[in-house]
């Protein structure tokens, strides 16, 4: 199974999805330059975290011009897996492809902490691996202060498209729980088609042991799992041998 | 010309950079200020054959770019004979 790994300038977190990919879950990594239109048959795209232009004018508002960008759209109105991680989320909101904004931490803090994560949708691609634990995972951010106006968060609500809320380890919502005043406790969202997903923590960051925590492994397994049912790969197999 | 655009958060988004900066001049003792909202302005050069062709030109370059409209409002002047100083 191949996933394509997008590199904007200023881009930081590609090489820590690259070693969970080829490291921990012995798949394969293409990373994808972001004026190349080419996905190079990704499987599964990722926009990962950093600061793509510096963060400049507003986080993802230049990287959502790349050229990339279009043959991203174009994977996922075909019904490709696209997970934006952080700053990939702010350009996919950016970028229209999933709705609402981040905007700067309510603490006004830059949060680089661990979080715990409940998961609303255990029926989509990323998330079907989860079952009904509670996940902890880090958060490095200024801006992912979860906004939308209340007509779209009440949409998101009524389709189901919040996939991931911050809570307590109890699955409690409310209070300190919420790292940086997002709207609705909303740590990550999918679109209504359930191919997009876009979430501020870090799976990345916390899948081995050596680096305090396992659970991100969860979803990238659940992403494994579907795409190589998808394209008739043996996920024990998964270093792209493909029936 | 110069176009001199302001982009501001939008009334109903929650504006903590605002919020902190009127609970710093309160400190500072100015009691009398009610309300703050941190926005940004930004300067543009452009050359345009009229205001009214710079005006629509620097219109779309807000929605499309200077200005998130999910969170931000935006407006602006063109200044057609800007001083030397800009």
């Amino acid at each position: 199974m191949r996933f394509g790994v997008v590199v904007f300038p200023g881009t930081w977190s590609d090489r820590d999805c690259g070693w969970v990919i080829e490291r921990v879950l012995g798949a394969e990594v293409r990373y994808l330059w972001h004026r190349q239109s080419d996905l190079e048959g990704a499987d599964c795209v990722i926009l990962p975290g950093g600061f793509s232009y510096g963060d400049y004018l507003r986080p993802g508002a230049i990287a959502r011009f790349s050229p990339v960008m279009e043959a991203v759209r174009e994977f996922a109105e075909h019904g490709g897996l696209v997970w934006g991680i952080c700053n990939g989320f702010q350009v996919l909101c950016e970028a229209g492809l999933l709705p609402g904004a981040l905007i700067r931490n309510t603490c006004l803090e830059f949060r680089c902490q661990w979080v715990n994560l409940r998961c609303e949708r255990d029926d989509l691609p990323f998330t079907h691996a989860i079952g009904d634990r509670v996940l902890r995972m880090p958060i490095a951010h200024q801006e992912g202060n979860y906004q939308a106006d209340p007509a779209t968060l009440s949409q998101l609500e009524a389709r189901g498209q919040v996939v991931f809320r911050y809570c307590d380890e109890r699955g409690e919502r409310g209070g300190e729980a919420n790292p940086n005043g997002s709207a609705h406790d909303i740590a990550g969202i999918v679109n209504p088609r359930g191919n997009v997903l876009g979430m501020m923590p870090h799976p990345e960051r916390c899948a081995e042991a050596d680096l305090g925590g396992t659970d991100g492994l969860f979803l990238f397994r659940s992403v494994l799992e579907v795409a190589c049912s998808m394209a008739g790969i043996d996920r024990r197999s998964a270093r792209g041998d493909r029936r | 010309m110069i176009a001199r655009v302001i982009v501001a958060p939008k009334p109903v988004v929650n504006d903590p950079q605002g919020a902190t900066v009127h609970r710093a001049l309160t400190s500072l003792g100015f009691s009398e200020v009610s309300g703050v909202r941190v926005g940004k302005y930004v300067e543009i050069q452009l050359a345009a054959g009229s205001v009214l062709e710079a005006s629509a030109r620097v219109e779309a370059m807000c929605r499309e770019l200077l200005a998130n409209q999910v969170i931000e409002d935006f407006r602006f002047e063109i200044d057609p004979e800007p001083s030397a100083q800009g």
